[in-house]
C-alpha cells in the first residue's frame, strides 16, 4: 500500500510537468490550429530564466583573500556579489537563496515576449500550410532555440537550487500511520504540483470566466462565425500562443531545481507532451492535464521494481503503449471533441 | 574432348572475390607506395583529434580539445614544454614528432558511435590522419577503436571507463591511458568499508548500458566482498531525466547505501534527486544513509552542485595532485587557458604526448612498431606515478584516486578533495578475467 501510495505522488509530480506543458501545447492546437514542435523549447528558455536571473542575482567582484592561494599559487580572489555590497550579507544570501521563485515575475513578460514573437515571426506564416510543415518548421526552431541556449550556457546541466527553507523532504508514512522513511516526498515536489494546479485553475478560470476566454473558447469551437461577427479572432489566438508560452515558461521555472536545466529539457518533455495531448485528445484542454496526470502516475508505477521485474522494459515503453491502445480503440483521445484526429 | 575445370559455381567465387576486393574502401588498405596508412612523406605529420563538440558531453569534449591543443604546441616546442618536462622518457625533443611538424584535424563524435566512426572514417581517409585519439564514452571509444584496428591506424582512448574496453573488446592498435570500473570497484571499496562499515545493505540504481553493467558489477563484487550485501540493482534507461520514481522505492528496501552507477546528465539527476528526497538525512538500519558515485567528473561535480559534497567516488586524476607531472601540466594549462584542467584533459594531453614518445622511440609512425614500443612501456611523470602500458590488453595500470565531495569549495573547479591515493598493486587484476582478443597489429598494408 505504501509503495503504491508513493508512486501516485511521484507520478503526481511528473504529471505536473506533463500536463502544464501539454496545457500550452492542446491551448495552441485548439486555437490556431498548430503543432508547435517548439514547445519544450519554451519549457527550456522558463529554466534557463531562473539560471539567469541566479546568475544576475549573483554577480560578484573579486576581493582577495589574505594568506590563501589559487591553483597557480597566485593570491586567491574570492567572489561577493553585488548584492552583499547593496543589501548587506544576510539580506543578498537571501535574495539570492529565493532567486527560483523571484524568477516567475521575471520569467512572465519574457515568455509572453519570445511566445508573440515566435507567433507574428514565423508560425502565423504557416497556418494554411499541411501539419508536415509546421512540424517540421516548429520542430527546426526547437533546435535553433536549443542551440543558442547551448551557445551561452554550455552543454553541462547548471544546478539552481530551490529555496533552502524547501530543501529536505517531508514524511507522508509518518503522517499516515505508517513506519517512517516509508512515504518520503521532497519539498519542492510538492511545491511544484501545489504550482502546477494554481497555474493549471488560473488558465481554465481565464477562460471560463472572462470575456476574453469566453471569445477565445467561441472561436476554438468556430473560428469564422467569431470572426463574421466582427471580432479579431486572430489577436486573440496570438495572445493565447503568448499565454501558452507563458505557461510552458512558467513550468520550466519552477522545474529548475528539480533537475538541474540543460540545453536539451524541452526535447525530453517534448515528445513525452505530445503523446499527452494525444492521449488526452487534440485541443481539449481538461484532456491534456487528466492525460498528463494520467500518465505521470503510469509512469511511476512502470518504474517500480516489482513492475520491471515482471515486465523487463515496461518503465520505457508504458506511455506509447498507452498512446497505441487509445489511438486505436478511441482515436480522438479520452476528451477529444468528436471528429478530431478521426477522419 | 578437352576437360575444362572452370565450373560456374568457381567463376562465381572468383567474380565474388575480386568484386569484394575492387570494393573493399581504401582505409582499409594503404597505396601501394606506403608502407602502411597514411605514412607521413611530408615535413608534417597529421594526428585526428575525435571529441565530443555538440551533445551532451561537449563540455567535456572542449577540455579534451584545450588539452591536444596544449599537447601539439608542446610537442612542436611551444610553450612551457609541460609535462614533457616532468616525463621519464626523454625521447622527445620538442621538434614535432620524429622530426615532423604536428598537425591536427578535429572531429565531432557528438558521443554517438555511427556520428564518431564517420568522424574518424573522415579524418583517416581525406586527412590522412596517423593517429585517431580522444571521447567521452565507452560506446565510442569501442566503436572508434575497431575502425581504427580495421583502418591500420593507432587509436590512443580519450575518456572511457568501461572494462570492456580494454577487456572483451580490445584491439592490437588500441590504448586505454584511463583507469577503468574494476580498478573504481577495487579502490573504493575499502575506502567505504573503512568509512561506512563492513554491514551495508547497498541499492545500486544503473544506467541501461554497457558501462553501467560493468560498473555495477565492479562496485557489487568488490563491496560485497567486503561484507556488504546488495538488496537491489535497479536498470535505469539511459534517457531518464527525472528519477524519482527509482529513488522512492530506496528507502522501504531497507538499504541504507545508494550506489549510482551513472555518468553526466543521468548521474547529475539521480544524485540531485537522492539528495531532494533528503536519503542523506536519513537514519537507516541506525546508520546514516549515505550515496556513492562510482566514477566522478569535475564538469560532472560541477552540475550536480553543492549535492556532492561529501559523497565518495573515484576519478582517474585531480588537479590537486602535488607531483612534479601534474604541477606543470596544471601551470601549463592553468596558464593558457585561466583555469584548472580536468581528468578528461589530462588522459587526452598523456595519451598524445605517450603516442609521439612512442614514434621516436620507435622510430617510426608505423603503428605496429608505435604499438610495440607501447607494449610493456613503464613511465613515470605524467601525473599518476609509476605506470605500466601492460602488453596484454593495452590498458595503463597506475595509482587510483578516491575522492569526495567538498564541503567547502573555495571555486566552481575545486569541488573534489583527494581522499585515498589506491596504490596501483590493490587495482590490478589478470588480464584474461574480461575475455576479448587483441588479435595482430594492422598497419594497413
Amino acid at each position: 500500500m505504501d509503495a503504491i501510495l508513493l508512486q501516485i505522488l511521484n507520478g503526481l509530480d511528473k504529471g505536473s510537468a506533463y500536463a502544464l506543458i501539454a496545457l500550452g501545447l492542446t491551448l495552441i492546437f485548439g486555437t490556431l490550429g498548430v503543432v508547435n514542435f517548439a514547445h519544450g523549447a519554451l519549457f527550456m528558455i522558463g529554466a534557463f530564466c531562473s539560471v539567469t536571473l541566479s546568475r544576475l542575482f549573483s554577480l560578484s567582484h573579486k576581493v582577495e583573500v589574505p594568506g590563501e592561494t589559487d591553483f597557480l599559487g597566485n593570491p586567491l580572489k574570492k567572489d561577493v556579489p553585488y548584492l552583499y555590497d547593496i543589501f548587506g550579507e544576510s539580506t543578498g544570501a537571501a535574495i539570492i537563496d529565493w532567486a527560483v521563485p523571484l524568477s516567475i515575475l521575471f520569467a512572465i513578460p519574457i515568455m509572453l515576449a519570445v511566445g508573440y514573437a515566435m507567433e507574428r515571426g514565423l508560425i502565423k506564416h504557416f497556418y494554411k500550410r499541411p501539419h508536415a510543415d509546421q512540424i517540421l518548421v516548429t520542430f527546426g526552431l526547437a533546435i535553433v532555440l536549443q542551440e543558442v541556449i547551448k551557445y551561452y550556457f554550455g552543454a553541462n546541466p547548471i544546478p539552481t537550487p530551490a529555496p533552502s527553507a524547501f530543501t529536505g523532504s517531508f514524511d507522508f508514512g509518518a503522517m499516515l500511520g505508517f513506519d517512517p522513511n516509508t512515504i518520503i516526498y521532497p519539498y519542492w515536489r510538492l511545491v511544484y504540483f501545489a504550482f502546477a494546479v494554481v497555474i493549471i485553475g488560473a488558465v481554465f478560470s481565464f477562460l471560463q470566466f472572462t470575456t476574453f476566454g469566453m471569445v477565445v473558447r467561441a472561436g476554438m469551437a468556430d473560428r469564422e462565425t467569431v470572426g463574421l461577427l466582427g471580432i479579431n479572432i486572430d489577436r486573440r489566438f496570438t495572445i493565447m500562443f503568448g499565454i501558452a508560452a507563458a505557461v510552458a515558461g512558467l513550468a520550466g521555472v519552477m522545474y529548475a531545481p528539480i533537475n538541474s536545466p540543460n540545453y536539451h529539457m524541452g526535447m525530453d518533455f517534448l515528445v513525452l507532451s505530445f503523446v499527452v495531448v494525444v492521449v488526452g485528445g487534440m485541443g481539449s484542454l481538461p484532456g491534456a492535464v487528466l492525460a498528463g496526470f494520467l500518465l505521470g502516475v503510469l509512469e511511476s508505477f512502470a518504474s517500480m521494481r516489482e513492475v520491471i521485474d515482471l515486465i523487463p522494459g515496461i518503465n520505457q515503453v508504458i506511455i506509447y503503449l498507452v498512446a497505441i491502445i487509445i489511438l486505436l480503440t478511441r482515436p480522438r483521445g479520452l476528451m477529444g471533441r468528436k471528429g478530431v484526429m478521426e477522419d | 574432348m578437352t576437360k575444362s575445370d572452370v565450373t560456374r559455381r568457381g567463376v562465381l567465387k572468383s567474380g565474388a572475390m575480386v568484386g569484394a576486393g575492387v570494393a573493399l574502401p581504401t582505409i582499409f588498405t594503404a597505396s601501394s607506395a606506403a608502407a602502411y596508412t597514411n605514412e607521413p612523406t611530408g615535413s608534417s605529420v597529421t594526428l585526428g583529434f575525435n571529441v565530443p563538440q555538440t551533445g551532451p558531453y561537449a563540455d567535456e569534449g572542449a577540455d579534451e580539445l584545450r588539452a591536444y591543443e596544449l599537447a601539439v604546441e608542446h610537442l612542436n616546442g611551444g610553450g612551457d614544454g609541460g609535462m614533457m618536462n616532468t616525463f621519464s622518457s626523454k625521447a622527445l625533443k620538442g621538434n614535432g614528432i620524429l622530426g615532423k611538424k604536428v598537425e591536427f584535424v578535429t572531429g565531432d563524435t557528438q558521443t554517438k558511435s555511427d556520428a564518431a566512426r564517420a568522424s574518424a572514417k573522415s579524418m583517416i581517409e581525406k586527412d590522412g590522419a596517423v593517429m585517431i585519439t580522444g571521447g567521452s564514452s565507452s560506446g565510442v571509444a569501442v566503436a572508434v577503436q575497431a575502425l581504427c584496428q580495421e583502418a591500420g591506424v593507432i587509436f590512443m582512448a580519450g575518456l572511457t571507463h568501461s572494462n570492456d574496453t580494454t577487456g572483451k573488446d580490445k584491439r592490437a592498435n588500441g590504448f586505454r591511458h584511463f583507469f577503468n570500473s574494476y580498478m573504481s570497484g577495487a579502490a573504493l571499496a575499502p575506502i567505504l568499508a573503512k568509512n561506512y562499515g563492513n554491514d551495508r545493505k547497498a541499492y545500486h540504481l544503473t544506467a541501461d548500458y554497457n558501462w553501467g553493467y560493468t560498473t555495477e558489477e565492479a562496485v557489487r563484487t568488490s563491496t560485497e566482498a567486503m561484507g556488504w550485501e546488495t538488496v537491489a540493482a535497479v536498470k535505469t534507461p539511459l534517457t531518464a531525466t527525472d528519477f524519482s520514481s527509482y529513488i522512492a522505492p530506496v528507502l522501504q528496501s531497507g538499504a541504507d547505501v545508494l550506489v549510482l552507477n551513472h555518468y553526466g546528465g543521468n548521474m547529475v539527476n539521480s544524485l540531485t534527486n537522492a539528495v531532494q528526497f533528503g536519503l542523506r538525512d536519513k537514519l537507516v538500519n541506525n546508520k546514516n544513509f549515505e550515496i556513492v558515485v562510482p566514477l566522478y567528473s569535475r564538469l560532472m561535480a560541477k552540475g550536480a552542485g553543492a549535492n556532492v559534497k561529501g559523497i565518495y567516488g573515484s576519478t582517474n586524476w585531480h588537479w590537486s595532485l602535488q607531483d612534479e607531472g601534474s604541477k606543470a601540466f596544471v601551470k601549463s594549462f592553468g596558464t593558457k587557458y585561466g583555469f584548472p584542467p580536468s581528468q578528461a584533459a589530462h588522459t587526452c594531453y598523456v595519451q598524445a604526448l605517450l603516442y609521439a614518445d612512442a614514434c621516436e622511440r620507435a622510430g617510426t609512425f608505423n603503428p605496429c612498431g608505435v604499438a610495440e614500443a607501447l607494449e610493456g612501456f613503464e613511465f613515470d611523470g605524467m601525473g599518476n606515478g609509476k605506470t605500466l602500458y601492460r602488453a596484454d590488453d593495452h590498458q595503463c595500470f597506475k595509482d587510483v584516486l578516491v575522492v569526495r565531495g567538498k564541503e567547502n569549495p573555495t571555486s566552481e573547479f575545486d569541488l573534489l578533495e583527494i581522499v585515498e591515493v589506491t596504490p596501483v598493486s590493490q587495482v590490478t587484476y589478470d588480464a584474461s578475467i574480461f575475455g576479448g582478443d587483441l588479435g595482430t597489429c594492422n598497419n594497413g598494408a
